[in-house]
């Protein structure tokens, strides 16, 4: 899990590889106070961005070469379905590459707490993939 | 005579003593209307995504976006009354540029007896050259309004 690494947001936010599951990396969010919303519930965007995080480790783990300049991601669209409140615990998520093609890759995501069969919240979300041999300004 | 609330304050949720995901962000309140809100999330470097380009990490504009559109529901709705976001879609029309703030604002369209659904811009300097667009909607919930903690 060497290779997935975490920016400053994921810092923020307290994120940390825990695991991998079937070739994705499983991260887990801390709980903090800076992640609460309305009073005793997670804010919908830090599960977003732990969703997002999440679904950008999923497709990094499916490139193999450490250097490959396809490593560089951008966001299209990210659609999150809020399933359940998020309590003010610790909060885990996976993503699953749908497509990593050379220019779009395609991920579903989800976020659990307790139990990882009932999610508080799954997403889409699809990102642009640099192509090899392009500058990181050109999409 | 009733005694009616106060009209909804989205300030009042933001700034000095408050806590919370956004005020761990950084972002500040700057304007609202009958029907949306705007806030303001000023560029940290703890929230980037990139340490090469410095540009701002896509989840900290869901958190603005998200919660002006919770404030651009209370204000249609004219109380502070609870909600829960069913879902929201974000596109990232262009990344923000780094140093840049990013402004978001949110507007409640429609409201249902149980649903809101909001619209929202999002961008660093220029309304006409946004960032992001986002659409989401929420469930409403129909007990007494809160109010504002203090």
């Amino acid at each position: 899990m060497s290779k997935v690494q975490l920016l400053p947001y994921a810092d923020f936010l307290g994120i940390r590889v825990i695991s991998e599951d079937g070739g994705s990396p499983v991260l887990a969010m801390s709980y903090s106070e800076g992640l609460i919303g309305a009073p005793g519930r997670l804010h919908g965007g830090a599960v977003a961005g732990l969703l997002e995080i999440a679904a950008i480790a999923a497709i990094d783990a499916t490139l193999e070469e450490p250097d490959d300049p396809r490593q560089r991601f951008k966001p299209i669209n990210v659609t999150v379905d809020y399933i359940r409140a998020g309590k003010p615990v610790e909060t885990y998520a996976r993503g699953v590459a749908v497509r990593v093609g050379t220019r779009i890759g395609s991920v579903h995501v989800e976020a659990w707490q307790d139990d990882p069969t009932k999610p508080i919240a799954a997403a889409r979300m699809k990102l642009l993939i640099a192509q090899k041999g392009e500058g990181r300004e050109e999409a | 005579m009733i005694d009616a609330p106060p009209p909804f304050n989205p300030a009042s949720l933001l700034g000095r003593g408050r806590s919370g995901h956004i005020v761990a962000l950084g972002a500040d309140y700057v304007a609202h209307g009958e029907d949306w809100c705007e806030l303001a999330l000023p560029y940290d470097r703890r929230l980037i995504s990139d340490l090469a380009t410095g540009v701002l990490a896509s989840g900290p504009i869901v958190s603005i976006m998200d919660s002006a559109a919770g404030m651009a529901i209370c204000l249609k709705r004219g109380k502070l009354q609870a909600h829960a976001t069913l879902d929201l879609r974000i596109d990232y029309l262009r990344p923000a540029r780094p140093g840049q703030t990013v402004h978001g604002r949110c507007r409640c369209y429609r409201l249902t007896r149980r649903v809101g659904f909001v619209e929202g811009v999002a961008h660093d300097g220029d309304p006409d050259d946004p960032i992001a667009r986002v659409a989401g909607s929420f469930l409403l919930d129909n007990g007494p309004a809160l109010s504002v903690p203090a």
